[in-house]
């Protein structure tokens, strides 16, 4: 079947924020989308709140609304815009979801909008748990026993019929939210209770417990004619029991006969056919290791992180074909892009294993549970291609920046080893390489973990090996096998004790969809060890080469705005005629895209997998400067190799982060910083605390996102701050600094090394001491005099230009008693930069890159100094992922904890505020709900005058207060009316207040420096289950409550197109 | 250390698995993923060397039930080979297998390079030996021949109806896989196995519903005495034919046929069904093709290769006959085609009811 060419103007819905289950995989199918949509000719018009993404940006729309994702929105869009169709398989659940209530409520209908992709039927069969029990009760696929349940005692009542342990999973919600696995009757209670209320629909899933059965993924195809492909398969090392997001991933499944193969192929196939899919699907399966019994565990009906990182794996872009599907062409009418031969209905042959492996985030929660299960906690992912598995396993356990080049890590507790083994954590993998390589047997570890022998068989050839190198030290017969097995020279070295090694000359295969069966021109490699390289015998085309480094996996802290970056220094690079290669190892992105750069290494970024390639592509300059932390600490090394490094120095680097050297630039300049020093040792933090005087700011050097970064208001506090960095071993100093709770401001420049360009100042909500990543950001500036504003230009500039930089530097301000002091400078690119890009118009990578290749900025059309702010306004605001691990410490401080952001834009900023925090999922109740909002404070004593404002506030907005104990009687010596409540510790009277409704919001300070924080960590995990926000710093309070005396709702806000801002200026 | 020398001269290293032999023959590959056992017990890899592209192969050891025939294969290439499978029927391991089975390999091979390479110049003969001879004469003049003679069963035998015994097919083994069979018993027939030499009278007295045309190795233009006995049986009764049984079925009507440059060996082949224009995925294992022009006015081109456009089936109404390039037996790979087998059994049973009712 042909296009379909009544379909003019498309709708594409993101995905929004990201959060956990929810991430930089959208961005990836969703720019593939709105490519595939523009190629075609058709008008792309595009939502989603997420100014981080590529997806966002410019060209890739017509017309571009960051706007809140919710079904008023949308259909304001949908009437303003009228596209004849709805492409939503792209955005995650969350575009779903939308697309299914604009269904509900008619919209779709009215506007004569038609759903592309998979049908409302389709998405319904897959979604609901009723129809799809039926759907594949009719066509005789087995599920796992279950009933549906809405309230506790049925679903007690369900466990009684299917028999314990059971599994609770919520309907409707991603990365399985508050779903769990329950023993006994008193732990289905409490679990049934939170799945009851992650699910919008007040419904969940008992189903019987399959644990430990094999969990096999099929990612499928199918077009409306029903010509049906399996695009890949996947095995999960882990099995039944871990969610697959958290689970190490094999493609293709290993370890399956072909009967078994073919008998779950053929199931998928059926299933997506029954369902009658249009596009891509993911099918899930448990499979009875012992028999050929299997279930279907799940069915997505939308491309999703499987899918992302299927076509990775296969080189076969899932949603590029899913795009042109819904466009109404066949699959056999759609040429496969790789091969130009052949057609996209085909499954790929794989000649190579791929493992991809989670990046979570507990360095982020001390304390918080690492234990996994049905519920996702990884924030992001690598993924890593051998020819061995232990090849691509060891590729991808050092690409994960956990400090591991190989699987050796030091046990998380002094448990015996069997018992760690069966805790389902995060360190699993390592837990099972221990025991092997203490002789435990593969037969007992299986008993105890269930992860297939055959992947024990492989990790216990791994521990031979590296015991018999420890053993007879290194060989030179040894050295192939090690490499073969994917060792680094330096775990080579310091596991043998060996000085100097052969060196290995690695050489690259291509991913081609079809195992070398066709000739394919795709420039997408991986290493191996193999004697002939096809990136060498590659044509190249003679133009200069540059290599790009990526930034690794998604990491709070280090995440999708990377990626942005990366991919336009790749563009422009192109544009201006180089040869551009890009090396990074994360499926979700667009960076990994093999049609991004010239050429993609999906390989580590660590130092001797990267010299590798530039081994082979012989480039004129290397660059680290968009690729975050994870390609900035390659620096020096690569200074040391004698690589040039593109725009930013070595020594650049170094003067930002070294102390000493700092000061001495700042002093130069007369600029003040918080006072602090530099300290390797307990003796010397504490004597350096006490001289600042506390409250002082403890962190390590060299590092992003605010890891282990702390606010320390005690010397216990200190002591044990030091006791948890010491232990771990430190490379670079600790650095103790005067803590001054002052205004923040973010500045992010571009220099050319004789003219700098400031393209916007941001100001935080909330004063320093929440992390800049985690704070509400302003643009422009809201209450800084012309004076200040000045300053920090002047000063920005001067410090630009000493760093010597060309490009990208960011730089940190504190405004503190009317003085203007320095926090930070670091001379890459920053968080920041996807978002001030889009709201200021200023394409900011493409004139860094441009400056960093020696071009004057004076040249490129947006003049120097100051840009020229607007008359609107644009906030960001941080998005936070604690539903998905429900008992980590949530309260603001200096180390990150957001996953995601969202933008409002508005002409105001109360405007902008409204839609900002909207977007980032705030309940904002209308001016009529206003009597019927609650809010609950509790804060330290310090606090109370603060506090006592906000209680005004509200008492003015007639909201209704309640207060814990010394709370509500400073708010009540006020005059102020106020409800007391006992603390969290005494009662539930707090739950119960939350659960009938009557608190809407939560303000709570005080956990940082008391023992509280325990009773908190409970409150708030109820509060997120019941959505209702919890807000740790008053300025945020603040902020609150401007919007909720505001006239702003989801009806009456302008809607902002960024492509054309013009518009919004408009009468 | 071992060798893989190439009639082009190249030269791959690699370690010895199963039989200490040395052989030459004819080197191809296949890309399927999974299915390595099927592959092995094919009788229509006779005469070849078979490497594997994907380079993990025996993770699940050896299942005797998953068994197609008797290996016919000269030699096995892989990239590495699991000696310690993990499966819940695994019985033994593949070098066991192969060691038993007197079928030497190699293991530790660039396989993606000898695919690169048959790609770019197209299928030659290779030779597996523990020393690189002086003269590769021996090793150009391998030719494949009398394949089908050596593969076929010695004496007819019978195969149960599963369940009910509906239709009674004969089926002709020029190398068949068990899979057709299982796929006729399973929909109802019996089968009887005739061996490859069995004339078109025999078969035909002993009044069958059905003739089934098997699989098989080689050029089919060999099989002079079979194309002669098909030509006798069609027309007479429902024919379907698979990969060798459709390349006969073709001769045997005046077509003609020809060597691929590297043909299809896996389980990802698309090949477009030119009644419905749904496309299928197929498992395939052939060298040559039916130049489908060749039978213009006789038959219709069914399926072509979405990929090369070569033929992958034809039909002949009048004569009640269909033939398929690919394999709907699918063992290994994809089962999405089984459905031909009914179409088979439709037939049956259309000319029973016209015709002589069977008892």
């Amino acid at each position: 079947m042909p296009k379909d060419t009544s379909i003019r103007k498309v709708l594409v819905i993101g995905s929004g924020p990201i959060v956990i289950g929810q991430a930089a995989e959208f961005d990836y199918a969703g720019a593939q989308a709105c490519r595939v949509l523009k190629e075609e000719g058709v008008n792309v018009v595009l939502v989603n709140s997420n100014p981080a993404t590529i997806m966002t940006d410019r060209h890739l729309a017509d017309e571009i609304y960051l706007e809140p994702l919710n079904p008023e929105t949308l259909r304001r869009i949908i009437e303003a815009e009228r596209p004849d169709g709805l492409l939503a398989g792209l955005g995650g659940q969350t575009a779903l979801t939308l697309a299914m209530q604009l269904d509900k409520d008619g919209t779709l209908r009215e506007f004569n909008v038609r759903l592309l992709g998979s049908p409302i039927e389709a998405i319904q069969r897959a979604e609901d748990r009723e129809q799809f029990r039926d759907t594949m009760r009719r066509i005789g696929q087995p599920c796992v026993p279950s009933e549906i349940a809405e309230t506790v005692p049925d679903a007690l009542s369900a466990a009684g019929h299917i028999g314990y342990p059971v599994i609770v999973r919520p309907a409707y919600t991603l990365g399985g939210s508050g779903g769990g696995i329950a023993a006994d009757a008193g732990e289905l209670r409490q679990i049934a209770r939170s799945g009851l209320d992650a699910s919008p629909i007040h419904q969940i899933l008992v189903e019987k417990c399959i644990s430990g059965w094999k969990e096999i993924e099929f990612e499928t195809m199918r077009d409306a004619l029903g010509n049906t492909i399996a695009v890949c398969s996947m095995e999960n090392v882990d099995p039944v029991g871990i969610h697959t997001g958290d689970s190490v991933v094999v493609a293709p499944a290993l370890t399956l006969s072909d009967k078994e193969y073919q008998m779950l192929r053929s199931a998928s196939l059926e299933i997506i056919s029954s369902i009658g899919i249009v596009g891509g699907c993911n099918c899930q399966f448990a499979l009875n290791p012992d028999s050929f019994e299997y279930a279907v565990i799940e069915v997505n009906p939308r491309v999703s992180r499987s899918s992302a990182l299927a076509s990775k794996a296969t080189g076969y872009p899932i949603a590029k074909i899913t795009t042109r599907i819904a466009l109404g062409y066949s699959l056999d009418e759609i040429p496969n892009d790789i091969t130009k031969k052949t057609c996209a209905c085909f499954e790929p042959a794989l000649d190579y294993v791929v493992v991809k492996f989670p990046k979570w985030p507990f360095d982020k929660f001390h304390g918080s549970s690492r234990r996994l299960g049905t519920q996702m906690k990884a924030t992001g992912e690598v993924m890593a291609i051998g020819q061995r598995f232990e090849e691509a396993l060891m590729k991808a356990v050092r690409g994960a920046e956990i400090g591991l080049d190989t699987l050796n890590a030091a046990p998380l507790t002094e448990d015996d080893i069997r018992v760690r083994l069966a805790q389902q954590d995060d360190h699993r993998l390592f837990t099972v390489f221990e025991a092997l390589k203490k002789g435990l047997s593969v037969e007992e570890i299986f008993e105890i973990t269930r992860i297939d022998r055959w992947f024990l068989y492989r990790l216990r050839g791994l521990a031979e090996l590296e015991l018999r190198l420890v053993r007879e030290g290194f060989t030179p017969e040894l050295y192939p096998l090690l490499k073969r097995c994917g060792y680094p020279d330096s775990a080579i070295r310091r596991l043998s004790g060996a000085g100097e090694l052969p060196g290995w000359k690695y050489s690259y295969k291509m991913v081609d969809t079809c195992g070398a069966e066709f000739a394919a021109e795709t420039p997408y490699f991986y290493s191996c060890c193999d004697a002939y390289c096809e990136s060498r015998t590659l044509s190249r085309s003679g133009k200069p080469v540059i290599v790009v480094l990526g930034s690794g996996p998604i990491r709070i802290g280090q995440g999708i705005e990377f990626d942005y970056s990366s991919v336009h220094c790749v563009w422009t690079l192109r544009s201006l005629g180089y040869d551009v290669v890009i090396i990074n190892n994360n499926p979700e992105t667009v960076s990994t895209d093999y049609d991004t750069a010239d050429r993609l290494y999906f390989e580590p970024l660590t130092p001797e997998d990267v010299m590798a390639v530039l081994d082979v592509e012989k480039p004129v300059g290397v660059v680290v400067a968009f690729g975050g932390q994870t390609a900035i600490k390659l620096t020096q090394f690569l200074d040391h190799q004698g690589i040039r490094i593109l725009g930013t120095s070595a020594e650049s680097i170094d003067i930002a982060e070294d102390r000493e050297r700092f000061d001495a630039l700042l002093e130069q300049f007369g600029i003040r910083r918080p006072r602090g020093m530099a300290v390797r040792t307990m003796e010397e933090a504490v004597a350096a605390a006490e001289e600042l005087g506390y409250p002082v700011l403890l962190r390590p050097s060299y590092v992003i996102g605010g890891q282990n970064m702390t606010i320390s208001r005690s010397r216990a506090h200190t002591v044990d701050y030091m006791e948890r960095i010491l232990a771990g071993g430190i490379e670079n100093p600790v650095l103790v600094d005067q803590y001054l709770p002052g205004i923040e401001l973010e500045v992010d420049v571009i220099s050319d090394g004789t003219d700098v360009l400031i393209p916007g100042i941001m100001e935080h909500i909330e004063r320093a001491g929440v992390h800049s990543g985690d704070s509400i950001a302003v643009y422009p500036p809201f209450n800084l005099t012309a004076s200040s504003l000045a300053r920090v230009c002047d000063i920005s500039v001067k410090l630009a230009l000493a760093l010597g930089t060309r490009g990208l530097v960011n730089i940190q301000y504190l405004i503190y008693d009317e003085e203007l002091y320095v926090i930070e400078v670091n001379p890459r690119a920053s968080r920041t930069v996807p978002y001030i890009s889009k709201v200021t118009g200023i394409p900011m990578v493409d004139l860094a890159s441009r400056a960093m290749l020696g071009e004057p900025l004076k040249n490129m059309g947006y003049g120097t100094g100051a840009y020229p702010a607007p008359p609107y306004c644009a906030i960001k605001v941080p998005v936070f992922s604690f539903e998905k691990l429900n008992d980590a410490d949530s309260i603001l401080g200096p180390e990150m904890k957001s996953t995601g952001e969202v933008l409002g834009i508005g002409l105001t900023k109360a405007e902008a505020l409204f839609k900002g925090l909207s977007a980032a999922g705030f309940s904002l109740p209308t001016v009529r709900d206003k009597s019927r909002t609650g809010v609950l404070l509790s804060v330290e004593d310090e606090d109370f005058p603060d506090a006592i404002m906000i209680a005004r506030r509200c008492y003015d907005l007639g909201i209704h207060l309640y207060a814990t104990k010394d709370t509500a009687r400073a708010i009540s010596s006020v005059g102020i009316r106020v409800s007391p409540v006992a603390d969290p510790s005494i009662s539930d009277d707090i739950t119960h207040l939350m659960e009938k409704g009557a608190v809407n919001y939560i303000i709570y300070t005080g956990a940082v420096k008391d023992d509280t924080v325990g009773d908190y960590t409970v409150l708030h995990r109820r509060a997120m289950v019941l959505g209702i926000p919890c807000l740790t710093s008053l300025d945020t309070a603040n902020a609150l409550m401007d919007i909720l005396g505001s006239r702003f709702s989801a009806r009456n806000t302008r809607l902002v197109d960024i492509n054309h801002l013009d518009r919004l200026l408009a009468p | 250390m071992a060798y893989l020398v190439l009639s082009n001269g190249r030269i791959f290293e690699g370690r010895r698995i199963g039989a200490p032999l040395n052989r030459v023959g004819e080197l191809v590959f296949t890309t399927g993923m999974e299915g390595y056992l099927e592959t092995l017990t094919d009788p229509s890899y006779y005469g070849q060397i078979v490497t594997q592209s994907f380079p993990l192969i025996g993770n699940y050891g050896v299942i005797e039930e998953d068994f197609e025939g008797r290996s016919a294969l000269l030699g096995y290439i892989v990239r590495e080979l699991c000696d310690d499978p993990s499966n819940f029927r695994s019985q033994y391991t593949l070098n066991e297998y192969l060691t038993a089975h007197g079928i030497p390999g190699l293991c530790g091979v660039d396989t993606r390079e000898i695919v690169r390479l048959t790609r770019e110049e197209g299928v030659m003969n290779a030779m597996i030996c523990d020393e690189v001879p002086e003269d590769l004469s021996a090793l150009k003049a391998f030719t494949v021949s009398g394949a089908v003679s050596s593969v076929t069963c010695a004496a007819s035998c019978v195969y149960p109806a599963q369940d009910v015994c509906r239709y009674h097919v004969a089926l002709m083994d020029y190398g068949a896989k068990r899979n057709i069979i299982r796929s006729l018993q399973s929909r109802g027939c019996e089968v009887t196995v005739y061996p490859a030499a069995t004339p078109a009278e025999t078969v035909l007295a002993s009044r069958p519903d059905g003739v089934m045309l098997s699989n098989g190795p080689g050029d089919p233009k060999e099989n002079t005495f079979q194309i002669q006995q098909i030509r006798k049986m069609l027309g007479k009764l429902p024919v379907f034919g698979i990969c060798l049984g459709h390349q006969l079925t073709a001769l045997a009507l005046g077509g003609d046929t020809v060597k691929l440059k590297y043909g299809h060996r896996g389980g990802n082949q698309p090949v477009r069904d030119l009644s419905t224009g749904r496309t299928w995925i197929t498992s395939q294992n052939h060298g040559y093709a039916v130049i489908a022009e060749t039978l213009n006015g006789t038959g219709t081109q069914s399926f072509v290769n979405a990929n090369d456009g070569s033929c992958e089936g034809m039909s002949y109404p009048e004569l009640q006959c269909f033939t398929v390039q690919f394999h709907p037996e699918a063992a290994s790979g994809p089962r999405d085609t089984g459905f031909l087998f009914d179409h088979f059994c439709d037939m049956m049973r259309r000319t029973g009811k016209e015709g002589d009712v069977h008892a």
